[in-house]
């Protein structure tokens, strides 16, 4: 695999005016899937979750799913879209191994959904329109695992395994129109936008919208031109850009790599890019043999729908509060400082803690811990801090583990270890790693004797009033116990050891 | 409308996934011009105020609830897969060895 | 009576001997399973089956018998035999679409009508032999051999449900699941001398009927009497809620309409565009008397023009290969059906899926997907597909104007009375014009019914009379259909099929 060259942003922002895409696909969390009865549930064992529908086999027909189809028109409703009164599906062929039929149900020519806006608000408060031209219903493919090959890649795999539980799942693609004029701001604006339509869909209770799982995924087309020319210049399309940090990431590295590429007089071929998140860059993606002729046509074995106005508003009355409101609503709930908000909605942290409070945690708490030891782990991981593998339930148990005095704050971090390294729940690894604060006053007793014995001097002064010195042999304890100890208790038996008032 | 070649064939058959051999795209080629020839009077009939049908009974909004049905077993899922393993369908690679 | 006479009966009285305990469900299953035995194997035998289906036949027979001995409450034709065309998926027998691409695939699910048929108890004999793929209109395209017309062995069946149709001719059962996309139970019909319907689009479930192309295809009955057709569409019709485009209205009252007997004051159109020229003289010679006697018992004959029926078959061989080439996508080897490895280079999945299409497929198969791949390509949709439905809006406008006019139309089925094997192998246009009369009721989802005409002068072969009705409108079709049957038995001094030559057993070959 050669290593393209690529321009620093700062130079590639001085000579190209970026211009962007993005088409997210966005996964719907309905009962069952989007033309057939089978359930709609991740991570069950491989084809558990499929009937003959979704597995294509002979004679099957699909039959549409109206949660799905009245969750397609609230996206499109808090996108600010037109609903199409009359739309039908299509059918867009080509052939691969994770698609049953051969060819995906999708929409062509009349969307569900149109002509819509959404405002997006980058981390200094710039607040940048982006204009949605469509958002469509389609159903999901199957999933291929590459087997054989050293990296799990496709490429040198010998051959794939698939599994067809996701196949049909309802999709909805949103599909901006050119995002022109971002400039420099085009990674963050890249972010922010796929984390604002993550946000829309969780709020609207549409789509369990965990990136991690593929709920969300976003495909980020970029082009350059030269600064005050009209015409766009050739775009790629980058997949497999799921989350948040990748999104901004691929957005930046395309843009240097076309800066590059222009530079150097050749042309930017359009074709797909792949990102890959160890090596943070992109690669040519295999040039699907059918990409360049999908032969879309009406699916014959299905009928159009048509949306009455009143189907719409009924529709319309359930919106929930949009992210923007709830956002201001939260931050006064919580009690934040303005800075502090911000920070915890710049680090994609607002629905965890929102999690979190809601399961048990003070506001206070919530904040402490994501962004203090999650956040800080999730640096050095290099992941976002909701990826980072914590639930809400972990905060929220720890917490209850440091009221309840059986760890104190150094040890839940060790406890936040345990739990991320798959030793179970914070109470499974207090207990398979003993770290349970010494409570045991006789151990304790023991631990003292000890200290005080190999400190006699100290324990003199102690007696002859000076209390502040204990301080040396609280230390001596707290070794002795690896700081499994309540340091307050101890401060406490020493001292009625030696017969001093505290 | 151009006449129907033999490398249209072969870019067609490509298209549907049927490998075709020379003898094979010539023969398809010579058919198909006939007759692609004695339909496309089709494409005359008629006029541009005419509407497309898809469906020939109209209906509309023909719609499921969202409620689980049946599925299969994944023993019956892969009764007829022509390869297995591990409880998938397993399929030869997908790229070419480079 | 003897299994010989029994098994010449028709459904409705097989029926009747049954509910009054002359015969029990096992001696009528086993009579034509002796039948299919006696005829079918061999060199020179019907080939109507490609699976006979006995033990399970004979299973739900003793069922049948068990519960009426019981005093049980049972459908009208519980315990009467039926076959079903191998296009159509069951459970526990397997289905190939006449493909080889589907050799020994057995389906996991049956399909609505199968469903239907054993909820009435009425035990499978077996699948019967079609085009591959039901693409055809001799049956000589299927994968495992043609069936011969038992009026004549040297002669095709019609297709692609010829297998259905000449089981029902040769008596190897009294009634058949058809698919008709363009013509395929009511042309078969045509030429073995016996009833098919095709009911208005979404009547009967297509929900396991394997796809051709989706917005034509309809199943159907196949039988002996207009009256066993009304019966089986009863059983196998209404709606279904897993095929989008099933009828929540359709027509009702079919076997009543059946027997009513009488067509006083029925207009009946004559479709001026579907006789006369490129039909043979006997097939027009018996649609004449067919409107003659019509025209006796009291009905106006009038004459309509559809104008556009002109353009029905070229848009049909756009539509049809369009939507066939898309519903034939999935079978690529991966998730079913067989899988054939490339001769040589790299073992890539687009390579094993092209080796495993072009050896699964046939040729008249392959020449529609490539067809159906090209007007649906990029730069021709419009010019094809598009035009092709427009076409179809045109054809509909003609029927539209031609029920105004006429309560039901009449037509022949088939231009042709069965033409021998191979004739027409080598010309698919040639064979493509044989659908010519049936194809405009698939376009309009219009009903269609044939049913026996009499014999052609010049080669003594049976010949089809199709009636269409408005969408909706199937008993229109039965009632019409029934008096024109008992007005031409009534002539003959019975059914058609008493004509046919009495077929030699092939057994006696089969076991040497
Ligand atoms: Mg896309
Ligand atoms: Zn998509």
């Amino acid at each position: 695999m050669s290593v393209d060259t690529i321009l620093s942003f700062e130079e590639a922002m001085e000579k190209y005016d970026p211009v962007l895409g993005f088409e997210v696909h966005v996964e719907l969390n309905t009962k069952t899937k989007m033309f057939s009865s089978a359930p709609n549930v991740f991570g069950d064992e491989p084809n558990s979750n499929v009937n003959e529908v979704c597995l294509g086999l002979p004679g099957v027909l699909p039959v549409v799913n109206k949660k799905a189809v009245e969750s397609s028109i609230l996206i499109g409703l808090a996108l600010n879209c037109k609903i199409a009164e009359h739309c039908t599906f299509a059918r867009k062929q080509y052939f691969y191994p994770d698609t049953p039929k051969n060819f995906q149900t999708s929409q062509y020519e009349d969307p569900i959904c149109y002509d819509g806006w959404i405002d997006i608000e980058l981390e200094d408060g710039t607040v940048f329109r982006v204009e949605i031209e469509r958002a469509h219903m389609e159903e999901d493919a199957g999933k291929l695992t590459h087997m054989g090959g050293a990296t799990g890649r496709i490429q040198g795999a010998d051959f794939s395994l698939v599994d067809y539980n996701r196949s049909g799942v309802p999709l909805v693609e949103i599909v901006t129109k050119p995002i022109e004029g971002a400039g420099s701001r085009a990674p963050e604006l890249a972010k922010a936008y796929v984390a604002a339509i993550r946000e829309i869909v969780k709020n609207l209770g549409v789509s369990d919208a965990k990136m991690e799982r593929g709920n969300v995924r976003c495909d980020a087309n970029v082009s350059l031109r030269p600064y005050g020319q009209e015409k766009f210049g050739t775009r790629t399309e980058t997949k497999n850009v799921n989350s948040l940090r990748a999104v901004e990431n691929a957005v930046k590295f395309e843009i240097q790599r076309h800066a590059a590429v222009l530079d150097s007089g050749v042309l930017i071929t359009q074709e797909t890019r792949h990102w890959h998140e160890d090596t943070k860059s992109t690669t040519s993606g295999r040039p699907k043999s059918d990409a360049d002729d999908y032969r879309y046509f009406p699916e014959p074995d299905l009928v159009p729908i048509v949306t009455s106005a009143a189907w719409v508003e009924e529709l319309r009355a359930t919106l929930p509060e949009p992210p923007a409101e709830r956002r201001k609503r939260l931050q006064a709930d919580w009690g934040y400082s303005d800075l502090e908000f911000r920070d915890v909605v710049n680090a994609g942290l607002m629905d965890q803690i929102e999690e979190t409070v809601a399961a048990g945690a003070t506001a206070a708490a919530a904040r402490k811990w994501w962004m203090g030891e999650i956040a800080r782990r999730a640096k050095l991981a290099d992941v976002d801090p909701a990826e980072l593998g914590v639930t809400p339930a972990v905060v929220v148990e720890i917490e209850k583990l440091i009221a309840a005095g059986s760890i104190n704050d150094k040890l839940a971090r060790k406890v936040l270890d345990g739990v991320l390294e798959g030793e179970g729940t914070p109470a499974e690894v207090v207990a398979k790693r003993g770290l349970a604060v010494v409570s045991d006053d006789g151990a304790l007793q023991t631990a003292i004797d000890e200290a005080l014995a190999a400190q006699p001097d100290v324990a003199d002064k102690i007696r002859g009033g000076k209390v502040q010195a204990v301080g040396a042999i609280v230390g001596g304890v707290m070794k002795v116990t690896r700081g499994q100890a309540d340091a307050a208790r101890v401060r406490e038996l020493i001292l009625k050891t030696l017969g001093v008032e505290g | 409308m151009a006449a129907i070649n033999r490398d249209d064939v072969a870019h067609l058959a490509q298209l549907a996934h049927i490998e075709m051999n020379d003898e094979e795209l010539d023969r398809m080629a010579t058919e198909l011009a006939v007759i692609v020839d004695s339909v496309k009077s089709v494409s005359e009939a008629a006029g541009a105020d005419v509407p497309a049908t898809s469906h020939p009974i109209p209906l509309t909004n023909v719609m499921r609830e969202d409620v689980v049905g049946h599925v299969l077993t994944v023993e019956e899922a892969l009764s007829g897969a022509p390869d297995a393993a591990d409880g998938r369908f397993k399929v030869p690679a997908i790229l070419e060895e480079s | 009576m003897s299994a010989s006479e029994l098994i010449r009966s028709s459904a409705a009285s097989m029926a009747a001997k049954l509910a009054a305990g002359e015969v029990t469900s096992v001696e009528l299953v086993q009579a034509h399973l002796d039948r299919i035995a006696e005829v079918d194997g061999g060199e020179r035998g019907v080939h109507a089956f490609l699976h006979v289906n006995a033990e399970e036949a004979l299973a739900v027979a003793a069922d049948v018998d068990a519960r009426r001995a019981a005093g049980e409450e049972l459908h009208e034709l519980a315990g009467v035999p039926i076959a079903i065309k191998d296009l159509i998926v069951t459970k526990g027998q397997p289905t190939t679409a006449g493909s080889k691409i589907l050799e020994g695939w057995m389906s996991p699910y049956d399909a609505t009508v199968i469903k239907k048929i054993r909820a009435a108890r009425m035990p499978m004999l077996g699948k019967t032999n079609l085009d591959e793929f039901a693409m055809g209109s001799s049956t000589e395209h299927s994968a495992y051999g043609p069936t011969r017309n038992p009026w004549d062995l040297d002669r095709i069946p019609g297709g692609s449900g010829g297998g259905s149709a000449a089981a029902v001719a040769a008596f190897e059962a009294p009634l058949a699941l058809g698919t008709d996309t363009g013509g395929s139970i009511r042309q078969p019909g045509a030429v073995t001398g016996t009833v098919g319907v095709k009911p208005t689009y979404g009547a009967v479930s297509r929900y396991g009927a394997i796809a051709m192309a989706s917005s034509l295809d309809q199943i159907g009955p196949v039988s002996r009497t207009v009256l066993d057709s009304a019966l089986l569409q009863e059983v196998i019709g209404g709606h279904d809620p897993f095929d989008s485009t099933s009828l929540t209205d359709p027509s009702t009252g079919l076997a009543d309409a059946a027997r009513i007997g009488n067509v006083k004051g029925m207009k009946i159109g004559v479709i001026k565009e579907l006789h006369g020229e490129g039909f043979q003289p006997g097939v027009e010679n018996r649609f004449n008397e067919s409107l003659e006697l019509l025209r006796n018992a009291g009905a106006e004959i009038v004459e309509v023009s559809c104008p556009n029926f002109g353009y029905a078959l070229g848009a049909y061989y756009l539509i049809m290969p369009s939507e066939a080439s898309s519903n034939l996508a999935k079978f690529d080897g991966v998730r079913f059906g067989s899988r054939t490895l490339p001769a040589e280079g790299p073992l890539t999945i687009e390579r094993v899926m092209g080796a495993t299409r072009a050896a699964g497929f046939g040729d008249e198969v392959k020449r529609r997907i490539i067809l159906g791949t090209y007007a649906l390509s990029a730069g021709y949709y419009d010019a094809y597909y598009g035009s092709a439905q427009k076409v179809r809006t045109l054809i509909q406008r003609d029927f539209d104007a031609a029920f105004a006019q006429a309560d039901v139309l009449i037509s022949p089925t088939s231009p042709v009375t069965a033409f021998k094997l191979g004739e027409k192998l080598d010309d698919p246009l040639a064979m493509y014009l044989n659908d010519i009369a049936t194809i405009p009721a698939n376009m309009a989802g219009v009903p269609g019914l044939t049913l026996p005409g009499g014999l052609a002068d010049e080669d003594g072969l049976p010949v089809g009379i199709q009636f269409l009705a408005p969408a909706r409108e199937d008993a229109r079709l039965y009632r019409v259909g029934a008096v024109l049957e008992s007005l031409l038995e009534e002539q003959w001094g019975g059914p058609v099929l008493d004509k046919a030559p009495a077929l030699a057993s092939t057994a006696a070959k089969e076991a040497n």
